[in-house]
Parts: C-alpha cells; sequence; structure tokens
C-alpha cells in the first residue's frame, strides 16, 4: 500500500511537470507565431491588430496601382478620367500593349469593342462603355499621318566600313 | 519596369505563403533568380531573341526585328519576329504529341504519332519567307487596329519537315476537298477551351506544293517553342499566319475553311479596292494568299554618317510571295532616279533573295536610299501606301533608310 501511494506521489509530481512543460511550450509556440506574423512588433506600437492590417493593405494597393508623370506604371496607361475602367475592364485578356499601340475614333473603338465581345468573351460593359471609350478617344486620338510619314528617330551614327 | 521590381520583391514572401511552406534549399536560389512558378516573364531570355528586337505585345506575345536585324541570308531564330494570336500552349509532351486528320473530304479519319510522321515520309528542308500580313500596318492612315508592325514582321529560317502532299496523298482526300484548316494547342486569351485563337488554312493548290512543309525543326533544330513547337504548318509566301503554329489537327474541308479569323476583315482585304477610311461588308472582303513583291535594306542600318566622296555599299533581301523577285533597284534622289542593284537567285522556290549595290552620293546633304523590287509579273513596289484596308495589311511600300553625306 505504502509503494502504492508513493507511486501515486510520484505519478501526480510528473503529471504536473508534464504540464508545466507543455504549458511553456504552448507560451513559447504563441511568442514564436506572433513573431513571424509581426516580426518588428509594431501591433504594440498604436492601435489594434486589424486596424494595422488595414493600413498596410492599403499602402500595397497604392503600390500596385502607382502613378509616375501620369503613367500607370503597371499597364503604361496614361492617367485621366476612366482610367481604372480601362485597367479593370480591358486589360484582362490582352495586355494594355495593344491599347497604347493604337490609335482610333469613337466610331471605330465601338466596332473594336464590339468584335470582342462577339468573339473573344468580352462582357457588356454597361455604364462603362462610354467611359471607356472617351478615355481612349481623349488619350490616344486618331494622328494624321498622310501617304508617307517622313523618316523619324534616326539615331545618327559615324559609319564604319 | 516597375510592375517587374513589385513583383520580384513580393515573391519570397508570397511564395511561401502561397505554397503553405518552406523553400527547401530556399538560401540556395541565387540571387536575380526567380522561381519558375512566379516567374515574371522576359520575353528576350525567355524566348531567345536579341536585345535589339522590338516588343509590341505581352499578351499575347508579339515582338518584331529592325532591318538591320535581318541581314543574314537566313533568319537566325534571335532574329525572328514573333507574332502569337493566343497564348502559348503551356505543356507538350512530344511522346504522345498526335496529328488528327479529318475533315468532310477527308477518304478516312486518321490519327499520326509525331514519330510517325518523321519516320514514314521523306524530309526535306526549304529556306522559306514568312512575312505577317500586317507587317507595316504602323503607316496606314487612318491607322488601322492590331499590332502597329513597321517592318520586321518578317523573316526566311531554313525550316525541316515532311511534305504535307506526301501526308494527304497517303491519308486520302476526296475531289470536293477545297481547303485545309488547321487547328492548333495555343490557347484562347479569355482562356475560354470552347475557343480556339486562330485556325486558319491553305487551298488545295498550296497544300501539294512541294515547298509545303509540317516542319519539325527550323535552322536545324527543334522548332523554339514560341515558333510552334513540336509541329508547324509552312506556306511560304503567304502571310505566316497560315502557317499554324502547335498543329495538332488538319481538317481537310469541303469548303474554304472558316475558323477563327478566316473570316471578317482579318487576313482578308477589300475585294476591290476602297477609298482610305471606307467601311467594306464582309461579302466584299477576299482572303489574302500569295504576299506581294517587298525588299528591305538590311545593311546599313538607318542613320550612317559618311564623309563627301566616299561611297556606301548596301543589301538586303527582296521577295515577291509566290512569284521571283527579277528587278531590284534604289533611289537616292526620293524616287526621281532609279540604278540597278545585282540581285541573286532564290537559294530556292519561295526564299527571299540577296540584293547589293554601291552607292555614290554626288554631295553632301541628308539622303535617304529606297529600294524597289519588281516581280516576275512585272510588278513593283508602290513609293507610297499601296491601297488601304480595314486591318491594315500587305503594306509593300518602298524601304527607305537615312544616310548623310557630311
Amino acid at each position: 500500500m505504502e509503494d502504492y501511494s508513493k507511486f501515486k506521489q510520484q505519478a501526480r509530481a510528473i503529471y504536473r511537470l508534464m504540464l508545466l512543460v507543455l504549458f511553456f511550450m504552448a507560451i513559447t509556440a504563441a511568442g514564436v507565431v506572433y513573431l513571424v506574423s509581426n516580426p518588428d512588433l509594431s501591433s504594440f506600437r498604436s492601435g489594434s491588430a486589424d486596424m494595422e492590417y488595414v493600413e498596410i493593405k492599403e499602402v500595397e494597393e497604392d503600390d500596385f496601382d502607382k502613378i509616375v508623370n501620369g503613367i500607370h506604371q503597371r499597364t503604361g496607361l496614361v492617367e485621366a478620367e476612366g482610367l481604372m475602367a480601362v485597367v479593370n475592364n480591358c486589360t484582362n485578356c490582352h495586355s494594355a500593349l495593344l491599347i497604347t499601340q493604337n490609335r482610333m475614333n469613337h466610331e471605330r473603338w465601338l466596332t473594336t469593342i464590339r468584335w470582342m465581345q462577339e468573339t473573344q468573351n468580352l462582357w457588356d460593359l454597361g455604364k462603362n462603355e462610354e467611359i471607356i471609350i472617351n478615355y481612349l478617344v481623349s488619350n490616344y486620338p486618331p494622328e494624321k499621318k498622310g501617304r508617307r510619314a517622313s523618316l523619324k528617330d534616326i539615331e545618327w551614327y559615324e559609319y564604319q566600313e | 519596369m516597375e510592375r517587374r521590381k513589385f513583383v520580384k520583391r513580393s515573391v519570397l514572401g508570397s511564395l511561401t505563403a502561397a505554397l503553405g511552406m518552406d523553400i527547401v534549399f530556399g538560401w540556395k536560389i541565387p540571387a536575380g533568380y526567380t522561381p519558375l512558378v512566379f516567374q515574371d516573364p522576359d520575353p528576350y531570355s525567355m524566348f531567345g531573341k536579341d536585345k535589339q528586337m522590338v516588343l509590341l505585345n505581352d499578351r499575347p506575345w508579339n515582338m518584331e526585328a529592325q532591318a538591320h536585324l535581318l541581314d543574314d541570308p537566313v533568319t537566325p531564330d534571335k532574329f525572328m519576329f514573333i507574332r502569337n494570336n493566343g497564348l502559348v500552349p503551356e505543356e507538350i509532351d512530344v511522346d504522345s504529341w498526335t496529328l488528327t486528320i479529318d475533315g468532310e473530304a477527308v477518304r478516312q479519319k486518321k490519327v499520326y504519332t509525331l514519330k510517325d510522321l518523321k519516320s514514314r515520309f521523306p524530309v526535306h528542308s526549304y529556306q522559306l519567307t514568312l512575312e505577317c500580313g500586317g507587317n507595316g500596318r504602323s503607316e496606314f492612315d487612318p491607322a488601322a487596329k492590331g499590332n502597329q508592325w513597321t517592318v520586321g514582321a518578317v523573316s526566311c529560317a531554313e525550316w525541316t519537315g515532311i511534305r504535307l502532299g506526301d501526308l494527304l496523298e497517303e491519308v486520302g482526300i476526296k475531289n470536293e476537298a477545297v481547303y485545309v484548316g488547321y487547328h492548333a494547342a495555343d490557347i484562347h486569351l479569355s482562356r475560354d477551351p470552347s475557343k480556339e485563337p486562330i485556325s486558319r488554312g491553305i487551298p488545295i493548290a498550296k497544300a501539294m506544293q512541294k515547298e509545303t512543309l509540317l516542319a519539325f525543326a527550323m535552322n536545324g533544330r527543334d522548332i523554339p517553342m514560341v515558333h510552334g513547337h513540336p509541329l508547324r504548318l509552312i506556306a511560304g509566301g503567304w502571310p505566316a499566319s497560315a502557317s499554324g503554329k502547335w498543329l495538332n489537327r488538319l481538317s481537310i474541308r469541303d469548303q474554304v475553311h472558316d475558323g477563327a479569323k478566316m473570316t471578317g476583315t482579318s487576313y482578308r482585304v477589300p475585294c476591290n479596292t476602297v477609298a482610305p477610311g471606307e467601311k467594306v461588308k464582309d461579302e466584299d472582303m477576299c482572303i489574302i494568299e500569295s504576299m506581294p513583291v517587298k525588299s528591305l535594306i538590311t545593311h546599313p542600318k538607318s542613320g550612317a554618317v559618311i564623309s563627301n566622296g566616299k561611297s556606301l555599299k548596301i543589301r538586303g533581301h527582296a521577295w515577291a510571295g509566290e512569284l521571283e523577285v527579277t528587278k531590284m533597284e534604289y533611289s537616292i534622289d526620293f524616287g526621281s532616279t532609279w540604278t540597278s542593284c545585282t540581285i541573286n537567285q532564290p537559294p530556292n522556290r519561295l526564299a527571299w533573295q540577296r540584293f547589293e549595290a554601291n552607292v555614290a552620293f554626288p554631295k553632301k546633304g541628308y539622303y535617304e536610299i529606297w529600294s524597289r523590287a519588281t516581280d516576275s509579273n512585272g510588278v513593283s513596289q508602290p513609293m507610297v501606301l499601296p491601297g488601304w484596308n480595314p486591318k491594315g495589311y500587305l503594306n509593300n511600300a518602298c524601304h527607305r533608310i537615312a544616310v548623310k553625306v557630311s
């Protein structure tokens, strides 16, 4: 009997020790997880974690649609009224390079949109259609080139035989 | 490009997050290397293109050469233009690749493996001129819609493969056969699997020409991925869109093939000439077949400054679709007078021809050297833009380079 109660006592001691170890392990794990997700401990500085999250997200989005010298960096499109309607509707399937290369009037941009709707799975643009066409016509208007333009952008160099 | 930086900066973090684990040996990834899953494509290294090539579009990929890059008699891979209508196939398994021959006018449907094609038929090589139908589009007024090609959407590489005619003979086609339409593994821009980016083809007569190939090699090696690996139809002298890439099916049609980009304004021009900007009805449009006579001064590069009293050796290529170039001239006075160039015979039919001349200048000044080729029917390149058409095809106006004598 004495042996038994001694054994029980020892078992309880080990059990308590195990609990303690587990407890510290849990604390350490929580700390590590926290440090990994927030290595500079910034969430201690101000506000709740949620608020901080929103702020970071805004910074990222700002970078994503950054505009430098009037050019939307991600697409190369000119910054003007209707830009985001064009980015969101016209660069999903093809590159914006296909837009910036072209110069068309209202009627021909509309024809192009209809062609894309008929053959290329472009969706109904709704009220964005007019916004998009106005953006394109204002920022990428047709140029007069005539029957043969002058040679331009000539890079002169000393010719060596 | 700003976007590139953005993608690279966020790659290591997002990679771990997206994969839900650490990258094993992540520290071994060389600086400057982006793991394949998140690779921001640099088309020059991805497609093995020279840095002087000009990128017109990155989705779909479209890239052209400049005139001086095309100086080689046989165009090397790095200077060959890229014209894609859809996305490059993402997976190609050469061992399981098959070509199906079907259609209303085939005697019986047949499926060939690549190995069958290579082993059952004699193999031939030809130098063949491929020019995009829209090469020179950027000059049209009113501007035509699409990639704004200048002069560099043309090439003459050496293609190796079997004759399409040999294959059709073995398969057996019915008397009512009119057209061979191709189908391929490229992906529609919308990623809609029920849509084909492009499915054009050639009439039976063109299919039966001995130079019309089902090619598996270009310049002595497997066709590069972006140019149609592992199997491409090659129809020299016709708009390059007739030469379908990544072929997996040929339909022998009893009518003119009506696949994607065979109808409407695609690769078609008004049957009768129209005024610039005029509307043209669908039924008044005709499919482009042979490309028109054209030439390119490939040496020197435009912008040469030479000293007074020195002459200038010029050279380049001339081609004429299904025909041959029989006369080649240049002008240094905006077309007032023309002087003959020497012009070589083509190494085989449908290959471009080399021309050369030694140009003397009477005095100091700004000059343009214009080149003008004439085909075996006596038809020459125009000095101004040829007939306007809605999509801006077939601009074969004289090529010009600028020279200063000082």
